[in-house]
């Protein structure tokens, strides 16, 4: 058996496959295609103060190579996760979970942050500053660098548990957002959320989204996600979960030569239930094809 | 799972009839739906069922865009992809001894399995089946084959009754109803017949189709639901028609 372990600020995952938020619900989806226990972590549903149901549809857009999604943070809100959700989840999975949080005020996020980090099996707090599909919110806090210290600090002051920061690629200068969230006590970084997209129905001659706006995910943003997944971990210290398009092992070993310790698996998700399971399948024979002995030996190029 | 296509032919100038071999053993209600992975396409296309063997499979649709378009030229022989044994599906129990099945279009395909799971359950169903015109209309013979009368209406009268499916319907005898088709259809038909149980399949712009992208959600009476996933079939009662 080969290593396929990865540590993140000191918590080990068995691999370094995670799907990410927003595909993967709370996993009961996916529990009958296969063991949820063959994952490393679970990125749960990006969780609020209070139940939301989101955007109108249609919200989702077919494009080459990915899609577009403007859901717009639909979940039962923290109470919700953690009396339901949660307790559902541990049946499936034994392993440590991320916590994806989202929020439309600093407040909202610490006091999700409060409720999450007292979770024996959230390992993790994911803080998405990166939604693109709610206003005065979600993205808000990630396209600039003083917004996303605040947010970094305030959910720190609460969390027992490592807080990674979910960044934005709709920005100028993501090394500057990160550099912020390290130098406010982030412990790490997940990117990229969603790219900024829209498509037009030419017979309607309107918008394919009821919301105008939504966010391309899938195999056509993987060489932004990792560009960026480089940029910043040539510009911070804190280690980085890699995402964005990953959809095969080759995809996996490249996010983590582009200097990622663990990758997230997203869109890829809907297209294909086995996406997961089928890479983590497929990612020792990849290593042994590239003469790589364990994972941990990888290093940013 | 893998499906591999006996037959792909037009019945109209829009809707095209795919016969497939593969095991079905996931289908387990009428009014369920398969996701089509198509090559050169990222998301997969949901096609509801139209009827079921224990190893065959066949998929009525509409080609409506660059996707179904790309299916009409599947050939015999050809593979492929499919995830199964989608959604709720119609639950015969809900249905009276005389359900009324009302079909708008390419909303009549999976109203056949449903048919000929009420006809196993020793119920009576009859069809109602609304198009624009004569040439638009299909599978009507499929429901007569199996004994079940048919009522036609078209909009511009030349089949059938003239007019909407609603129109037909001070006709016609049932105790129940099912129905798929346009949204505005389903809401005149629910306005039409308050008080009937009724079971309505609705359609929604799915991304995975299984429940995880929560990109198919409609406000029910009982919260939010998936149109894929607690759905596409809702009760009457259940649906905000607003």
């Amino acid at each position: 058996m080969k290593d396929l372990s990865v540590t993140l600020s000191g918590v080990t995952l068995k691999n370094p496959v995670i799907p990410a938020s927003g595909t993967f619900g709370f996993g009961q989806e996916f529990a009958g295609w296969y063991d949820l226990n063959l994952l490393g972590s679970i990125s749960f549903k990006g969780t609020t103060g209070e139940a939301r149901f989101g955007n109108p549809t249609p919200r989702i857009a077919e494009c080459p190579a990915g899609m577009l999604n403007s859901v717009g943070l639909q979940n039962p809100g923290v109470d919700h996760v953690i009396s339901e959700e949660l307790p559902a989840m541990r049946k499936l999975f034994s392993g440590p979970l991320i916590a994806n949080i989202s929020g439309f005020s600093v407040d909202e996020y610490v006091r999700c942050a409060q409720l999450l980090t007292r979770e024996e099996q959230v390992e993790i707090l994911e803080i998405n500053i990166s939604c693109p599909n709610v206003r005065h919110g979600g993205m808000a806090f990630g396209t600039d660098p003083a917004a996303a210290a605040e947010v970094t600090r305030a959910v720190k002051a609460v969390a027992t548990k490592p807080v990674y920061m979910k960044l934005s690629p709709n920005v100028t200068d993501i090394t500057a957002i990160a550099r912020a969230c390290e130098e406010a006590g982030a412990d790490g970084l997940s990117l990229i959320n969603t790219l900024l997209g829209m498509r037009i129905d030419l017979n309607r001659r309107k918008p394919v989204l009821a919301n105008v706006m939504g966010g391309y995910s899938g195999p056509g943003i993987f060489p932004v996600a990792l560009r960026m997944v480089y940029q910043v971990t040539g510009a911070v210290s804190i280690p980085v979960i890699g995402m964005g398009g990953v959809s095969t092992a080759r995809d996996v070993i490249e996010m983590m030569m582009a200097g990622a310790k663990a990758v997230q698996v997203g869109a890829a998700n809907l297209v294909d239930p086995m996406a997961c399971p089928n890479i983590i399948v497929r990612l020792p024979e990849e290593m042994d094809r590239l003469g790589i002995h364990s994972l941990r030996e990888i290093t940013r190029v | 799972m893998r499906f591999e296509i006996t037959e792909n032919e037009p019945l109209t100038d829009a809707v095209w009839d795919l016969r497939l071999t593969g095991d079905t053993g996931a289908i387990t209600r009428p009014g369920q739906f398969v996701q089509v992975a198509l090559p050169g396409f990222y998301l997969r296309r949901p096609i509801s069922v139209c009827a079921w063997g224990p190893a065959s499979l066949r998929l009525v649709y509409k080609v409506l865009g660059q996707g179904t378009e790309a299916m009409t030229h599947l050939q015999p022989g050809d593979a492929l992809d499919l995830l199964t044994g989608l959604g709720n599906g119609f639950d015969p129990a809900v249905l009276g001894d005389s359900p009324l099945l009302v079909g708008g279009g390419v909303g009549l395909p999976p109203l056949l399995g449903l048919a000929e799971a009420l006809l196993r359950a020793g119920k009576t169903p009859q069809v109602l089946a609304g198009f624009n015109r004569a040439e638009e209309v299909f599978l009507t013979e499929d429901f007569r084959a199996l004994g079940i009368p048919v009522v036609i209406t078209t909009l511009d009268g030349s089949l059938g009754l003239k007019g909407l499916v609603t129109d037909a319907l001070p006709s016609l005898r049932f105790d129940s109803l099912a129905a798929c088709g346009p949204l505005p259809m389903l809401k005149a038909l629910h306005r039409a017949v308050q008080g009937v149980p009724a079971l309505y399949s609705l359609e929604e712009r799915m991304g995975c189709g299984f429940g995880a992208c929560m990109g198919c959600s409609i406000e029910t009476a009982s919260g939010p639901a998936r149109v894929c996933r607690e759905g596409p079939v809702f009760r009457g009662e259940e649906l905000m028609w607003a």
